[in-house]
């Protein structure tokens, strides 16, 4: 439905977009999703006809948005809370825009009673919270009905309460066959609302697949401790096992990559090795997610950089 | 283009911003109209005759558009410098990508509540000056074709300030520079620039040119006119100048403002 094919932008030097392709599907929540200026808003803007790409293309349903007659009736977009005029109230928001969706009054005043605004109708939208906004945010892009729905960050600034009302609300627009494509800069956010991600960084596509493909790569290691070291390091080699040595205050310790602690306790006692400390560690989808985004601090990495600057 | 009009009619009517600049244009005009006429009816202190009957009246009525432009050119300029001080440019494009269209919405419903303006300025010169007129000068002449005809066309040409603030807004869509763009230029530079030129032989008939003068050439009077600052172009023309400054600027500002990335 929503199509990216080598998407590229360029501000001056900087490229925001980089050569960035990828699919949404109907039928399912996507999360599209990365740090803090990784391109997302970029990717959106360009996706909606706003910002012109330097090359490539962005269409949905096979056209680009501005080819689309009455888009809002296609897609339903919001990009950020801050888009309202502070002195109309919510429903005369909704009301300027309904003319070129085409519905009638009644229609705005049944959305803000759907996004739980009905009582604040009448007052401007300058006295609404954040959360009140990301809702009438949400209203406008449900005027036209449409079949496609483009949320930037619709979770910023609602309660957790809200947040569970936004992800019962798309998974039951994905359920209804519509292509709901969600953005975030947290993992944790949108986990339990997704079935597909498409993550970026650095305006590149770093993963794309549905989450259960993500957690495959959650990797998992055991922490193991024993008072002699060298015996359990040659367990560790005849076992095959990559390891980091974690040996601190004259403690013997292994971080074992891709293991069971069940594994490295049988192995161990096999070998008559003793053993002061076993842990399973697993790793955090999120932490998944950092990783592939480049936000964590790994040594291994920093390492690798310091040596290609020395070579 | 119709539900484009409509939307725009909205953004307008929902918000305060344009029915307090109507107010304080209605206050301020009735205020000059009252001053002005006032003036028109004393006797100079030199001797020289008072400026008097239909002169005094037009300088007097037309006042909206010599004096008062500020207000419908600010509200238009605002209309447009709004949508990107508030970000809202981004639904307005979402709902109608057409740029050209968004513009064009906007020149024209500017034009309409300019005509707002026109009228409610028109209103307040002609009820503050009038009864002095009557009392103290040489009479009303609120049923003269000569003043009916300038008076009528003053409120043509306050709507049509409306519309060159649109196109001011898209030249200049930083709503701080462009209200002390309008505001410097109208009250200051625009008024040296015409004193400075008219007082230059070779320059006079620049001085026609600008766009205050031709709004006075198109209603047939003004207030700077009637003190003396130049010759006026002829009517058609100096409305052609008018209209041409609006739309000079709408099209420099859709190639500018309009045709950047929305970000």
């Amino acid at each position: 439905m929503i199509s990216v094919q080598n998407l590229t932008k360029t501000f001056g030097s900087v490229r925001a977009v980089d050569d960035l392709s990828f699919d949404v599907r109907p039928g399912v929540v996507t999360g599209f999703l990365g740090p803090n200026g990784a391109g997302k808003t970029t990717t959106l803007r360009m996706l909606l006809g706003l910002v012109s790409p330097t090359s490539g293309q962005a269409t949905i349903g096979g056209k680009e948005y501005a080819a689309i007659p009455q888009p809002a009736r296609v897609v339903g977009a919001a990009l950020e809370a801050a888009s309202f005029h502070p002195g109309r109230t919510g429903l005369d928001h909704l009301r300027v825009f309904a003319p070129q969706v085409g519905v009638s009054d009644q229609r705005c005043r049944e959305l803000l009673d759907m996004v739980g605004l009905a009582d604040a109708a009448k007052r401007r939208v300058g006295g609404y919270s954040l959360g009140m906004r990301q809702r009438l945010a949400l209203a406008t892009t449900l005027l036209g009905d449409p079949p496609v729905l483009i949320l930037d960050e619709p979770a910023n600034g609602l309660d957790p309460g809200g947040i569970r009302w936004l992800r019962e609300l798309l998974r039951f627009f994905a359920g209804q066959g519509r292509t709901v494509l969600v953005s975030s800069h947290v993992l944790s956010e949108v986990q339990q609302t997704v079935d597909d991600v498409v993550i970026i960084a650095q305006g590149r596509l770093v993963h794309a697949s549905p989450l259960g493909d993500l957690a495959a790569q959650a990797s998992r290691h055991v922490e193991v401790v024993s008072p002699t070291g060298e015996a359990l390091k040659a367990v560790l080699d005849a076992q095959g096992w990559t390891y980091e040595v974690a040996s601190r205050d004259g403690v013997h310790g292994f971080r074992v990559s891709d293991v069971a602690a069940a594994q490295v306790g049988a192995a161990a006692f096999a070998a008559g090795v003793e053993l002061h400390a076993l842990t399973q560690q697993e790793v955090e989808l999120e932490d998944v997610f950092l990783q592939l985004t480049g936000q964590t601090q790994n040594v291994a990495h920093v390492g690798d950089a310091t040596q290609e600057v020395a070579a | 283009m119709k539900a484009a009009l409509i939307s725009e009619f909205r953004k307008w009517t929902s918000t305060r911003l344009w029915w307090i600049l109507l107010i304080v244009m209605a206050a301020y005009m009735a205020f000059l109209g009252v001053v002005m006429a006032f003036s028109m009816t004393l006797e100079p202190a030199g001797g020289g005759p008072a400026v008097g009957g239909v002169d005094a009246a037009l300088t007097v009525y037309t006042l909206g558009n010599g004096l008062g432009y500020v207000f419908p050119l600010l509200a238009g300029a605002m209309s447009m410098t709004a949508e990107f001080r508030y970000q809202t440019i981004t639904p307005s494009l979402l709902a109608d990508p057409r740029r050209n269209v968004f513009l064009g919405a906007k020149l024209v419903a500017a034009v309409v509540i300019g005509l707002a303006f026109g009228v409610v300025g028109t209103l307040a010169s002609v009820a503050g000056g009038a009864p002095i007129l009557a009392w103290r000068g040489e009479g009303a002449f609120l049923s003269d074709g000569d003043v009916l005809v300038p008076v009528l066309l003053s409120v043509v040409a306050i709507a049509l300030w409306a519309f060159v603030g649109v196109g001011v807004g898209s030249l200049i869509p930083n709503q701080v520079a462009a209200i002390v763009v309008v505001l410097a230029f109208t009250q200051f530079v625009e008024p040296i620039l015409r004193l400075a030129l008219v007082s230059v032989d070779a320059l006079e008939g620049v001085a026609r040119f600008l766009p205050i003068a031709a709004s006075e050439a198109l209603v047939g009077a003004g207030t700077y006119a009637s003190l003396g600052m130049g010759e006026l172009l002829g009517r058609v023309p100096g409305a052609l100048v008018f209209l041409a400054y609006g739309l000079l600027f709408a099209v420099i500002g859709r190639w500018t403002t309009l045709r950047r990335d929305i970000t």
